[in-house]
């Protein structure tokens, strides 16, 4: 069976085809939703935020130039929408979601040793990361953009994309370690 | 000397995450491959690469997915836009993926059977074309006209009927081709395959390959 292309839905989108932007949600809504929840890290937010990325892709899809993936086009707008609502809300607020959000994902990290779950401490240990580490590990593992891509979703150079990964996993290293959990690097 | 192996080994180390998830250059690939086959302890960090990367996955994957509210959300936002101007600003590829798309598959079906009567026509045109230029060194097609503003080196190709327009436009790409002009009668297409004049013997060899290619139905050298 063929699958309508993304840059042929956006084209189509561009003269408002309501058909193909339903297509294109239910094609990339759940990725989008999760990465702008990984940052802003409340689900109300987030879902709030996915619909204001849609809006903008249906706003501005006669501009879309086909330079990039339509997926990276739509995260480069996600994060800029994600990163407008942190601006927003007061660091207090985000702590407390923060703390709520690391005990739902996961067990804490004495009762994920005491069950010799060293995934279970690695993905704790993820959470655990600052936003901007979290991002980058998320766009390079979960979202499989290459080093060009993420350059372009972030806006920084692909040279500080490689370090910016580099030190997020040494960081991860560094928080497993605090975890009792040694992997001998770096 | 080993202050640039060093050097080398940090650079290599820093492309294992993407080297994961299979988003490097085939060039970088290969330079990872090539490392890790010599380097016992590169390939022992490559092994803690890759339980980041699947812990990574697995933690997005619980994150679960947003309400069926989101979508009406959407749409109820769309409503309330103003209505919008026709926008006709996309690349060629794209233009050529939306016109593929937009037949249905009855005309599909019928513009294969009106192609395959159109290809006697045309391979005979085309081959006498191709028989003049050779006798007398030079022409000029109803099809393919010396007018043409583009300058390079052409061919004419014909799309297999059972290409889908995904793997034209993937085909156009992979072999940075570029459509000049067309559909022209029987769907002949002028494809540029070089921004400058090409020996003869160049372009027989490139049309040789492109003709390998399932998504091409015919094809032949123009001017």
């Amino acid at each position: 069976m063929q699958t309508t292309s993304d840059e042929v839905l956006i084209a189509r989108i561009a003269g408002g085809d309501r058909l193909a932007m339903q297509v294109l949600f239910a094609r990339h809504h759940v990725r989008v939703y999760r990465f702008v929840l990984r940052l802003v890290r409340n689900e109300a937010t987030a879902e709030d935020l996915i619909s204001d990325v849609f809006l903008d892709v249906w706003r501005q899809a006669g501009k879309f130039e086909g330079r990039s993936a339509v997926s990276t086009w739509m995260l480069s707008i996600a994060r800029f929408k994600a990163l407008s609502a942190l601006r927003r809300k007061p660091e207090q607020e985000l702590d407390e979601e923060t703390a709520e959000q690391i005990e739902d994902h996961a067990d804490n990290p004495e009762v994920a040793l005491a069950k010799k779950d060293k995934a279970a401490v690695l993905r704790q240990a993820l959470s655990k990361l600052s936003a901007e580490h979290r991002e980058i590990v998320d766009l390079v593992y979960y979202h499989e953009k290459s080093v060009e891509e993420v350059a372009g979703i972030v806006g920084i150079p692909e040279a500080t994309v490689k370090t910016r990964m580099f030190y997020a996993r040494k960081k991860l290293s560094e928080i497993l370690k605090e975890q009792g959990i040694d992997r001998g690097w770096p | 000397m080993n202050t640039i192996k060093k050097e080398t080994q940090s650079d290599i180390e820093e492309l294992l995450p993407w080297h994961a998830a299979g988003t490097l250059s085939r060039r970088d690939t290969q330079r990872v491959e090539e490392a890790l086959a010599s380097d016992p302890e590169l390939a022992r960090r490559y092994e803690l690469v890759r339980e980041e990367f699947g812990e990574t996955i697995l933690l997005n994957e619980t994150l679960g997915a947003p309400s069926a509210h989101a979508m009406e959300k959407l749409f109820a936002k769309i409503d309330a836009e103003p209505a919008r101007k026709q926008v006709t600003s996309f690349n060629l590829s794209t233009r050529v993926a939306e016109f593929f798309a937009s037949l249905s598959p009855r005309t599909l079906a019928w513009s294969a059977g009106a192609a395959a009567i159109a290809i006697l026509l045309q391979a005979g045109l085309i081959a006498s074309i191709v028989v003049k230029e050779k006798s007398e060194g030079g022409f000029e097609t109803a099809s393919a006209p010396s007018t043409d503003p583009g300058v390079g080196a052409f061919t004419l190709i014909r799309f297999a009927p059972q290409a889908s327009s995904d793997d034209i436009t993937k085909f156009l790409e992979a072999n940075r081709l570029q459509v000049a002009a067309g559909p022209m009668p029987g769907g002949l297409y002028k494809v540029r395959v070089a921004v400058t004049g090409l020996p003869k013997g160049e372009i027989a060899r490139i049309v040789k390959k492109l003709q390998e290619d399932k998504v091409v139905g015919f094809i032949a050298t123009s001017e």
